[in-house]
């Protein structure tokens, strides 16, 4: 995995409204005027989100001229998922652990309460 | 009490970890900054915390080293740089895989809130750039390599069984 990727894909990512347009789009493609209509701001902002998305490779765009159809692009987002699954299974099993060392260090009254 | 891990990257140089455990702040705390406890949860199933040294004072020195069950070492190093037991600690990581320059460190902000029985832990950790967060992305890759080859030995101990091998 290149870490480039990961770059653009977090970057892109940071961005409130660039994460609300990903997740319309995980439902459905839509053009630049659909996506633009729920948000409050102008198309030619919701281009520019555009851009640095398909920049990131997050999104494509259609062929047709006249609507060009926005389409959600899966692999950079698998691949930043990839690496927070790793990342959240070091802390996952960790506390898990901790879970168990917390049962055995506390005085027995408290345990009655499960 | 104990909950669900969540995790959310809220800006492209942080990550939150939240997590809710069943005992009070103050053995929570314990857990945190202790060594010899410390030494029985720290890291995930196949890795053990072989080295744990803990300065446990603002300015303090702390070092970890966790070793995987083939050999392979995980070295991570920094300073306490705030200590408000039960309630709070900040601490540094220092990035040796990256241009070690001053205000390069990873800051680890972790807070620890008492509710009704349980205590709710949320770590803030904030990378200086993104070009250290990319290095842990690649060190954490690590950890997936070795998820990788512990799948890779269940699958071989599965195929073998199906087989009708040698147990």
């Amino acid at each position: 995995m290149s870490t480039d990727t990961i770059d653009a894909t977090f970057a892109a990512l940071a961005d409130p409204t660039r994460r609300a347009i990903l997740a319309r789009l995980a439902l459905r493609e839509l053009s630049v005027t659909e996506l633009a209509a729920p948000f409050a701001i102008s198309q030619p902002a919701v281009s520019k989100h555009l851009k640095v998305l398909e920049r990131a490779g997050l999104v494509t765009r259609g062929r047709d001229a006249q609507r060009r159809p926005v389409r959600l692009a899966a692999q950079p987002l698998r691949e930043v998922t990839q690496w927070l699954e790793v990342y959240r299974r070091f802390w996952a099993e960790s506390f898990d652990r901790l879970d168990g060392l917390l049962e055995d260090l506390q005085p027995p009254h408290r345990q009655e309460e499960h | 009490m104990a909950g669900a891990l969540t995790i959310t990257t809220p800006t492209d140089r942080e990550i939150v970890l939240t997590r809710t455990f069943a005992a009070p702040a103050a053995l929570v705390f314990a857990a945190w900054t202790t060594p010899d406890l410390l030494r029985r949860w720290y890291g995930p199933r196949e890795w053990q915390l072989v080295v744990c040294e803990i300065d446990l004072r603002p300015g303090g020195a702390w070092r970890y080293v966790t070793r995987h069950v083939d050999g392979a070492e995980m070295v991570q190093h920094g300073r306490y740089e705030s200590v408000d037991p039960p309630r709070a600690l900040v601490t540094s990581e220092v990035n040796d895989d990256c241009d070690a320059q001053a205000g390069s460190d990873t800051r680890a902000t972790t807070d620890f809130v008492e509710t009704g029985g349980g205590t709710v832990v949320t770590t803030t950790v904030r990378y200086a750039t993104v070009q250290i967060r990319d290095a842990v992305v690649a060190s954490g890759m690590e950890y997936g390599v070795a998820a990788a080859y512990e799948q890779l030995d269940e699958l071989l101990v599965t195929t073998t069984s199906v087989g009708g091998g040698p147990a």
